[in-house]
């Protein structure tokens, strides 16, 4: 291999390992964008059962009122 | 980018896959190998629509930056500051192809007496404060206004930038665009232009994931303040 075409290789080659690292960069900042939305999710599921008990709570507290209406 | 909303994403990818290919294939298999310079002439291709999509990254940034002093457009902030994001990741690798060719050519890896290069440099380092202004104020409309004064002061050495080969006369970078037309053969002249568009291409879709990135993670942002 000339000297040329080494150097000319090694500028192809910065553009694509470049190029290359962005595109890593970016799939693990969106990995990380999922595993946070795995969180909500995960989050919003456990809030769901205890959200659904204190509208109960609050239909029970309506009902004798209803009753005596 | 109004085209990167028309386009989809992995349409866009694939397009500039394909502009890429024929870029390369242009490049090692149809253009010419210079008589001067030899096999490194073939840095140009890449050397050059590389610089060239910098500018055009700042230049975008700038529009958005004035859009959003101006017009107040929601979201010109973020697509100004993902603009100027990439136009430092091409402006970098501008530097470093331009060394590497400038280390084949003329024997050193930089020339302080060339205007281009130094100007270059200097458009460079000053987007790369950019960041640093921009993340040592607290999120918010000043913040906004700030870097959107800064985007749009550096947009003017953009044309100084790109005439400082015409104004210095350089011997040692040599003036390829003359008033003349381009001073080389049809087929390099075809090659340089699909190396430019696909490296446009490669803009817009690096643009597009990034600001989708960006957006997620904002919305995600808010969506955490609301159920805490």
């Amino acid at each position: 291999m000339t000297p040329s075409e080494k150097y000319t290789a090694a500028a192809y080659l910065v553009v694509f390992v470049g190029v290359l690292a962005y595109v890593l960069i970016i799939s693990s900042k969106l990995q990380r964008l999922q595993r946070q939305v795995a969180q909500i999710v995960e989050e919003l599921r456990e809030r769901i059962p205890e959200l659904d008990e204190r509208e109960r709570e609050r239909e029970r507290e309506r009902e004798p009122e209803l009753e005596r209406g | 980018m109004t085209g990167a909303r028309r386009i989809s994403l992995p349409a866009l990818a694939g397009i500039t896959a394909g502009l890429f290919a024929l870029a390369i294939a242009l490049i090692f298999y149809v253009a010419p190998v210079d008589a001067d310079q030899g096999l490194s002439q073939k840095i140009f291709y890449f050397h050059v629509p590389i610089a060239l999509t910098s500018y055009a990254c700042f230049g975008w940034g700038a529009w958005k930056a004035l859009l959003h002093l101006w017009k107040r457009t929601p979201g010109a902030d973020l697509e100004s500051y993902v603009a100027i994001h990439l136009g430092v990741i091409f402006g970098m690798l501008t530097l470093i192809t331009g060394s590497i060719w400038a280390r084949i050519s003329w024997g050193v890896w930089w020339v302080w007496s060339d205007d281009q290069l130094v100007l270059f440099l200097i458009l460079f380092l000053f987007y790369c404060a950019y960041f640093m202004l921009r993340y040592s104020v607290e999120p918010g409309l000043q913040r906004e206004n700030m870097s959107a004064v800064y985007a749009l002061f550096g947009v003017v050495l953009i044309p100084i930038s790109f005439l400082a080969i015409r104004i210095s006369r350089s011997i040692i970078h040599p003036e390829v665009f003359t008033r003349h037309g381009p001073q080389m053969t049809h087929t390099q002249f075809l090659t340089f232009c699909v190396s430019w568009l696909a490296m446009l291409f490669l803009f817009a879709t690096l643009y597009g994931i990034e600001l989708a990135g960006k957006r997620l993670d904002s919305q995600l942002r808010e969506l955490r303040e609301l159920l805490a």
